[in-house]
């Protein structure tokens, strides 16, 4: 039998069950000197069992890489434990913000949520009566007219950026990159002083996506011009040779190549204005029923709804706060989940 | 304009012959160089190029008859490929790009005044030195784009489909799959899927920067099988660091170099001339592997 001379294969880069005991073992004894030093020093807290703990496993990795290897291998081993406790610290309070809402929203969630607005029930009601149908259908409508406001517009700015790179290109890139520091809080002031109080004089959910656009430009315009500059020169330069005009080329090969990290751009656009709180408050007006329409009269959405309720200060409406945390969180993420499915899908005929 | 090229494409049609596998160009001259009897070649006129400030090609006059393969040889920066751009106007898609002379084709400046340039490169088309199919499109779709592109009507997309592959020497291996996307392909596949979608806007002038310089030999063999079957029916250039290449597929051959200053043109004939017995000492060297 051939196979029979076969060696089994093996990796013998891999570590061996005892080395994996004693990386347990590291573990162990680094938990248990944690435990005993927060119970002897007046340190106290899951924080505190964190960081010691860390700190006592960073060293004894070390040393044993130190016993083991030498000198190198133990610095090697360091910064590597240095960058895992990174990447933890940034999940630390991703997790920890995702189980609070979790926890405390999901006590005022109940079907009635989805089919009633809060017109007919006051802030101390029990949590059965009333609903978030007005804020969750106003927030949807203020950010699809954002969308549909910003993503053209953004789009064309990086157009301009990539494929024109006419004479503004620098000081329009400058400005777009300024814009997308602008605090939240003055997109709402100037929409207020240029277009509510001189115009329309009547708060209405367009006056809120007004300045949600402003908030939305920079981020796509930012996002199309890195996903736009990925297009390789090579494939417009074949849909010229073609005998394509420049805007044929670019709508029909430079736009469809870049499509998946379009929808990534807009994708960033909605989650930076979804939850944005500050214009909402001074332009939607925010009020307590569905309302369809817009462009006339105020309109209720989550963060404003949010703001209100944790206001109000009784029990049963600092829940519904908490409750509308929980949902505009998962707004947001079926937004990312939809965006990444459209994003990904492959072109088929 | 537009009658006049449209009538051409109607005799562009009727010159493809069928050739079988075998046939293997002849190095000798399907017509002398200088000589362009009739119409549809290629002639470049005292052509000049910049980059900025940089001068790297100085006044080369070749003329290409149609029906031949020329293939441009020298070093690396000695203006090959900057002077077939100049050829279809993709010179001037560089920033900081300029050039002087004339490119007559049919007779016609092709940077006369109000001349359309698009309608320029659907008569020169282009293969690039990377193979760069469509990748948002499938085969077909890829070998459709220029149609798309320049926004031309034909009665048959899928007779005209068949005939480009085939023509590319592609059919065979993608016909039960044109609905698979061109990245799919192997880069042999996907150079004779860009040369398919060349030829599916009918150029009378195909140019070819280094169609090879990415590709095995095996897929190089094949593509120079499609040159030279291409050549039956068009006038082909192509730009190659490959002498064998050059000494496999063309009727004639142009030695570029640049002696520190801008590239010139030292010399051009028939492709055995060229390898046997050339004028410039130059060029003798640099085809007998002495430098370059």
């Amino acid at each position: 039998m051939s196979t029979a001379l076969a060696p089994a294969p093996t990796k013998p880069w891999k570590a061996s069950p005892k080395d994996h005991l004693i990386d347990f073992g590291v573990f162990l004894l680094a938990a248990i000197v944690d435990f005993l030093v927060v119970s002897v020093t007046p340190m106290k807290g899951k924080l505190a069992y964190f960081f010691v703990f860390f700190a006592t496993y960073l060293a004894f990795t070390t040393i044993r890489q130190f016993i083991l290897r030498g000198s190198a291998s133990a610095k090697d081993a360091f910064v590597s434990s240095l960058v895992a406790f990174g990447a933890f610290v940034t999940l630390l309070p991703i997790v920890s913000i995702l189980v609070t809402v979790i926890n405390k929203g999901s006590k005022g969630i109940h079907l009635g949520l989805f089919t009633h607005d809060m017109s007919m029930a006051t802030p101390t009601d029990p949590l059965s009566n009333g609903g978030l149908l007005h804020a969750i259908t106003g927030t949807l409508t203020l950010v699809a007219l954002a969308l549909v406001m910003s993503v053209p517009i953004g789009i064309l700015t990086a157009l301009y950026l990539t494929e024109i790179q006419g004479r503004f290109t620098r000081p329009i890139r400058f400005l777009v990159q300024a814009m997308s520091g602008v605090p939240s809080i003055v997109a709402g002031l100037f929409i207020l002083s240029a277009v509510l109080y001189p115009i329309t004089k009547s708060y209405s959910g367009f006056m809120g996506s007004l300045a949600l656009t402003i908030l939305m430009i920079p981020t796509i315009a930012r996002t199309s011009e890195e996903v736009l500059r990925l297009i390789p020169q090579d494939l417009r330069e074949a849909g010229t040779a073609l005998g394509g005009t420049q805007w044929r080329t670019v709508a029909m090969i430079v736009l469809p190549a870049a499509r998946s990290g379009l929808i990534t751009a807009m994708i960033l656009g909605v989650a930076r204005v979804a939850g944005e709180t500050a214009p909402i408050l001074l332009l939607t007006g925010g009020g307590d029923k569905v309302n369809p329409n817009a462009f006339n009269g105020p309109i209720g959405s989550l963060p404003y709804y949010i703001w209100k309720s944790f206001n109000a200060g009784s029990p049963e409406s600092i829940t519904r706060a908490w409750a509308g945390l929980l949902v505009l969180l998962v707004l947001v993420l079926v937004f990312f989940t939809l965006a990444r499915f459209l994003g990904s899908r492959k072109v088929a005929k | 304009m537009t009658d006049s090229m449209e009538s051409e494409n109607e005799k562009m049609d009727t010159s493809v012959k069928p050739t079988s596998l075998g046939s293997v160009a002849s190095n000798a001259p399907k017509r002398a160089p200088g000589t362009l009897a009739m119409g549809r070649g290629l002639e470049a006129r005292g052509i000049h190029a910049w980059f900025g400030k940089n001068h790297v090609l100085s006044d080369v006059t070749l003329d290409f008859a149609a029906g031949t393969v020329t293939a441009l040889i020298g070093p690396s920066g000695c203006g090959k490929s900057t002077f077939i751009r100049t050829m279809n106007r993709m010179h001037e898609f560089i920033p900081g790009a300029a050039m002087a002379g004339e490119v007559l084709l049919d007779g016609k400046d092709v940077y006369a005044p109000g001349t359309d340039v698009t309608k320029i490169r659907l008569q020169i088309g282009m293969v690039f030195q990377k193979p760069n199919p469509f990748p948002s499109m499938t085969i077909g779709q890829n070998v459709l784009s220029g149609l798309k592109l320049a926004q031309l009507k034909v009665d048959n997309k899928d007779d005209l489909m068949e005939e480009c592959l085939e023509r590319a020497g592609l059919w065979s291996e993608v016909k039960d799959r044109l609905n698979a996307h061109g990245g799919s392909l192997s880069g042999g596949q996907q150079q004779r899927l860009c040369i398919a979608r060349a030829l599916a806007v009918r150029p009378q002038v195909l140019l070819m920067d280094e169609p090879c310089s990415a590709l095995d030999p095996g897929s190089t063999l094949r593509i120079e099988e499609t040159i030279r079957h291409l050549s039956d029916s068009m006038t082909i250039i192509i730009v190659t660091h490959n002498m064998q290449q050059a000494a496999r597929v063309s009727d004639y051959t142009a030695f570029f170099l640049s002696d520190n200053g801008p590239g010139q043109m030292i010399e051009c004939a028939p492709t055995s001339e060229i390898f046997s017995r050339p004028r410039d000492k130059r060029t003798e060297n640099y085809v007998t592997g002495r430098f370059g």
